[in-house]
């Protein structure tokens, strides 16, 4: 308010919001040309969910089409490109965006800085990253060129080769695909360097490496992470442009190129990605979790260097993606070990997660629902993990509806549902009120019932031999119950998602008033207005441990005394 | 209350973080490095495996003149760093030229070299794997010695209009810092294309 | 009275074991045609089998164990209503040796998990292969399977047969996987693991059939649009079936003189130009040898009963089955096809 001390005197705009004269427009300017990084972190928000509407359409339509055999909803051409697209989105315009979402917003605040250190390569990088996907739906317009070939891409999200030469793949929907993913590619580059920069270089007074928020961390791990990760794909998407269009014989198996080796840089990029999805996962746990079990976080060293463990080993695992294409037993036998390896850094992060439960006062609020539904299933989902790390039975699994149930598990069970922990826990924050409460059970019950009718069901037709990216199926196969069942599940999850959706509407105009600390949490977000003001915070904060609202709130017992 | 007031106690101890500028700088390079290496590693897996046309050893002359300038321009631009961190804005300006010369060299040199082996041996990225590999790997470095000769040539327009002074030393020696990078891939580039794949 | 969330978990629990009684048979023998991978009938197939179980068991404690706790922990530390809200419980930072002890218990699975799985690796890919194995040559094409018998001399496509094996006497199939085009897989789950056909990248598997009968499977690795219909036939004959399949194939295309306008028909319409019926002029490499269609109990890779409405219709109009097949209509008049078809239908 206006009675503290501020660091400029007078050249702060301290009217009350409401009274200053504005019209919609200049709200729309306003974002527009923002670099402020809750602004554009809000912005990548608004993008991920917005494609994830999009990518959820578009497999609502997938799933009518299989939910019995021999069905004639989508021709298999519209199907190809509908797995396709929706693939690319999930991880692209929707996973990647959420990193940055919650990044860009969060760690500025949770580090006492007023933004990030690069505010127009911010605002840059969010607008390329929009741009690619832009780019990419703009395929299924004007894809069809100039021969009236190709329209969205249709060749998967992993997009082999030489399925996607041009004697393959005529027709410009390939090229949508590398080029838009090439450009929001660089928008991630500019993002990642951007969060690496500001928790190195922006840190408030006090606040060691070590004092930073579990959030924070991830983040940071993330994008170095995203350093060495997104740019393997972009080399080879140059490549595949470059065979495309300049003739070049990169993937061209008739002139001595190899199809292995666009797998192996695919998977060198394909698999560190999927850590990169799920980091924010975890980060979100590791506040959620200890706040509403009103304790700190159980081992806070070792998740650090359990994140930072599981980052540097998901960049030797990518083979076992690659179990059935033939490589000698000893290169199986080692991704074998290797991918075993990353198993257990992850699971003492989920066996610190609930022992910061254990001894709690645990309140189950909407945020701690989804956060204890995604300890469950993130459990479950590396399991199945360490069952696709078995090469042998990984040549019966691999390409299946086995291997689909189990990055789903991670995809919606770990990553969407710690989203939506993630978004009804700092809303408040960010807008002042409060989600609905009740709305907020609703979404939770009908997306778990719906996701587990849904994947749970979906590893058995794996086990009865349903491959993979297949348009329809024999009616003779004995698929087609389970088929309806996981279709079921899957309008139950839409349901649940509308129910979301009309919650975080209602709630921006009829939420209850926040205040500044609603759920009477610890790290530096809660200290400052909600929503901040530009400036985060009126003096820069200095701070002494790694809950510095804790040791105010408990001056008899403050962190700093026990770490 | 838009702010808690926290009381730092425990440490009058001076704060010292890195330079943003530096600390981005580092992440950028570590991201080119992981795209020049997988170039790299095209490159090195297709050795010896086209099927016909033009091999290394038939058109490939080691650029030695080349290297040198190219590498040489790390030294200027290292003591144009070290004049302006010494407020010698003249001797600054005179390395930093230097190393934009050296650096046009280079790419004049590495043109003249394509001018031969598109024309006279008829190697072109079409022709065979070889030459696939070979001018996107070399044609990536070539591109980031263009970005960086763009970037070292604005810093020369507001040197010479007299924008540049002692306190931007920080920043030129994080855009050196590039500059040094695009001469550490050349080193890789120069080894595996002229040196092992020949 | 149970907490309310715990009454709204039963409508999870009825809909988790309505599911489970549905899919219970995937895990029993379930009716020949689904290609379960647990109803194995070939040594690769059922050491992956018997892997699968060690593994299930293992990681099957595990879940148990962890999800126990988690479950245990939700009703134990749940903040109760009368309890005094303004205290905090204590604050535990962590502890040096729980840490080292969920450490080092998930490094001895993994050595246990691992050291199993390589063995397994090592039996089934670097398993000898004996003198009596039939040699098979299976070349992928979008959308179809063309298998070459070199040591019989024989081509067939779509549908493999192989003979039976025994404990008493092996006599496993050895694959030889190629591809024409794109990537695919041969994946035909009760019989071995999958393997990948890549182009200028040959790839092996065998297999050793303990049980006659067809055994179903289809590609599992995206081709292009007709991926969804390549499937797979393996006919696993008893010795006398096999040499009598193998004899069958071996001869030239049956020449009757009845059906002579359809093989004209055949010859000059550009189907030869595709297709190969030997000991005629009509050698074409592109699509499946047909010199023996009739010996096949399926069309267009598995998907259709080879009978004579279907093959004229396919011929007619091949997307009529599988629209983005590589086979174009040839836009033949009713007539051509009438007799096209009664020429094909000779070919035993």
């Amino acid at each position: 308010m206006a009675d503290q001390i501020l660091p400029i005197h007078g050249s702060l705009d301290l009217t009350p919001p409401r009274e200053r004269e504005s019209t919609w427009l200049d709200e729309l300017h306003s974002w527009v040309i923002t670099v402020d990084h809750k602004k554009l972190g809000l912005m990548y928000m608004m993008m991920a969910i917005f494609f994830l509407l999009v990518a959820g359409a578009e497999v609502l339509c997938i799933r009518i089409q299989l939910a019995v055999p021999n069905n004639h909803f989508l021709s298999p051409q519209v199907f190809n490109r509908m797995f396709t697209m929706h693939g690319t989105t999930m991880v692209f315009l929707v996973g990647i965006p959420l990193v940055f979402a919650f990044a860009n917003y969060l760690v500025p605040l949770q580090i006492g800085a007023r933004d990030m250190a690069f505010p127009r390569l911010n605002a840059f990088s969010f607008w390329l990253t929009l741009l690619g996907g832009l780019l990419l739906y703009y395929s299924f317009l004007g894809g069809a060129g100039l021969y009236g070939m190709g329209n969205a891409p249709d060749v998967t999200w992993w997009a082999y080769a030489p399925l996607t030469a041009k004697a393959f793949s005529p027709g410009h929907a390939t090229d949508y695909w590398a080029l838009a993913l090439i450009v929001a590619g660089f928008g991630t580059l500019g993002g990642a360097i951007n969060v690496i920069a500001t928790a190195f270089s922006l840190r408030c007074k006090g606040m060691t490496l070590m004092r930073m928020p579990l959030l924070t961390w991830l983040m940071v791990v993330d994008s170095g992470l995203l350093l060495v990760t997104i740019t393997p794909l972009t080399a080879a998407q140059i490549m595949l442009v470059i065979d495309r269009y300049l003739g070049g014989h990169f993937f061209d198996t008739q002139a001595g190129g190899s199809a292995l080796i666009w797998m192996h840089f695919f998977w060198i990029f394909g698999h560190p990605e999927v850590y990169v999805l799920v980091f924010p996962a975890f980060a979100i746990a590791s506040e959620v979790i200890p706040v509403f079990s009103r304790k700190a976080i159980f081992g806070y060293p070792a998740m650090v260097a359990a994140s930072v463990g599981i980052a540097f080993v998901s960049l030797g695992v990518w083979a076992h993606h690659m179990f059935t294409v033939g490589m000698t037993s000893v290169g199986n036998a080692f991704f074998v070990l290797s991918t075993m390896l990353v198993g257990i850094p992850t699971g003492i992060k989920i066996f610190n997660w609930v022992a910061t439960m254990w001894g709690g006062k645990i309140r189950f609020r909407t945020p701690m629902l989804f956060a204890t539904a995604f300890l469950g299933q993130f459990l479950l989902a590396g399991l199945t993990g360490i069952m696709l790390s078995v090469a042998p039975w990984n040549w019966q699994l691999h390409g299946s509806y086995f291997v689909i149930a189990h990055f789903h598990y991670i995809l919606v069970g770990a990553i969407v549902f710690n989203t939506f922990a993630g978004i009804y826990y700092w809303f408040p924050k960010a807008t002042g009120r409060m989600m609905n409460e009740k709305l907020g059970k609703w979404h939770f019950w009908l997306f778990f019932i719906g996701f587990h009718v849904t994947f749970d069901t979906m590893h058995f037709l794996g086990f009865e031999g349903m491959p993979r990216w297949i348009y329809t199926y024999p009616a003779d196969r004995g698929w087609m119950s389970l088929n309806m069942i996981v279709s079921i599940g899957g309008m139950i999850q839409g349901v649940a998602v509308l129910v979301f959706a009309y919650n975080l509407i209602w709630s921006l105009f009829k939420g209850e008033k926040a205040g500044n600390d609603p759920w009477d949490a610890w790290t530096l977000e809660w200290s400052t207005a909600s929503p901040p003001p530009d400036y985060n915070f009126a003096t820069d904060p200095a701070v002494r441990s790694r809950r510095p609202l804790w040791d105010l709130k408990h001056p008899e017992d403050p962190d700093w005394k026990y770490e | 209350m838009s702010a808690i007031p926290l009381v730092p106690s425990d440490h009058e101890q001076p704060w010292h973080l890195p330079s943003r500028g530096r600390v981005g700088m580092y992440c950028l390079i570590i991201g080119e490095s992981a795209i020049f290496t997988i170039f790299v590693v095209a490159y090195v897996f297709y050795i010896g495996k086209s099927l016909y046309g033009p091999t290394p050893q038939q058109v490939l002359e080691v650029p030695i003149f080349n290297t040198i300038c190219l590498l040489s321009s790390s030294v200027t631009i290292w003591l144009a760093e070290r004049a302006i961190e010494h407020n010698k804005l003249r001797t600054f300006g005179l390395w930093w030229a230097a190393t934009i010369t050296l650096g046009l060299v280079f790419l004049a040199g590495t043109a003249i070299e394509w001018y031969k082996l598109i024309f006279q041996y008829g190697l072109t990225i079409k022709t065979n794997l070889f030459g696939t590999t070979f001018y996107s790997l070399v044609g990536l470095h070539a591109t980031h010695v263009v970005v960086g000769l763009a970037m070292l040539l604005t810093v020369l327009i507001f040197t010479l209009t007299g924008h540049v002074r002692h306190e931007h030393s920080e920043r030129i020696q994080v855009l050196a810092l590039y500059w040094h990078f695009v001469d550490a891939v050349w080193v890789v580039v120069f080894t595996v294309v002229y040196i092992v794949g020949r | 009275m149970l907490p309310k969330w715990l009454r709204v978990g039963w409508i999870a629990q009825l809909v988790f074991a309505s599911v489970l009684a549905l899919s219970s048979h995937a895990i029993a023998e379930g009716p020949k045609s689904t290609p379960s991978i647990f109803s194995p009938a070939s040594t690769p197939a059922s050491e992956i089998y018997h892997l699968s179980f060690f593994v299930l068991e293992i990681t099957g404690a595990i879940f148990l164990t962890v999800a126990g706790l988690l479950i245990y922990v939700i009703i134990r530390f749940r903040a109760r209503g009368g309890d005094d809200d303004a205290s905090e419980p204590a604050q535990i930072y962590g502890s040096t040796q729980v840490e080292l002890a969920w450490t080092v218990i998930p490094v001895l699975i993994v050595v246990v998990l691992f050291l199993t799985t390589a063995r397994v690796i090592f039996a089934i890919q670097d398993a000898p292969q004996p003198q009596a194995a039939l040699d098979v040559t299976v070349v992928g094409h979008q959308f179809w399977w063309e298998y070459r018998y070199p040591k019989q001399g024989i081509v067939a496509a779509n549908e493999l047969h192989v003979p039976l094996s025994s404990v008493a006497h092996p006599s496993p199939t050895y694959l030889n996987l190629l591809s024409a085009d794109v990537d695919h897989s041969f994946w035909v789950p009760q019989l071995a693991g999958k393997i990948d056909l890549i182009p200028m990248h040959p790839n092996e598997l065998w297999i050793d059939p303990q049980r006659p009968g067809v055994y179903l499977g289809q590609c599992a690795q995206f081709c292009g649009v007709q991926h969804a219909n390549m499937l797979l036939r393996v006919y696993v004959d008893t010795p006398e079936e096999f040499a009598a399949w193998v004899q069958n194939q071996a001869k030239p295309g049956v020449q009757d003189p009845a059906v002579a306008e359809g093989r004209r028909v055949f010859e000059t319409q550009a189907c030869m130009n595709c297709h190969t019926v030997q000991g005629t002029a009509a050698t074409g490499k592109f699509g499946p040898d047909l010199t023996h269609l009739m010996s096949r109990d399926t069309l267009a890779s598995g998907i259709i009963p080879n009978t004579k409405e279907n093959l004229r219709q396919w011929i007619k109009n091949p997307d009529t089955y599988k629209p983005g097949s590589l086979m174009p209509a040839m836009q033949l008049t009713d007539s051509q096809l009438d007799q096209v078809t009664a020429y094909l239908e000779t070919l035993k």
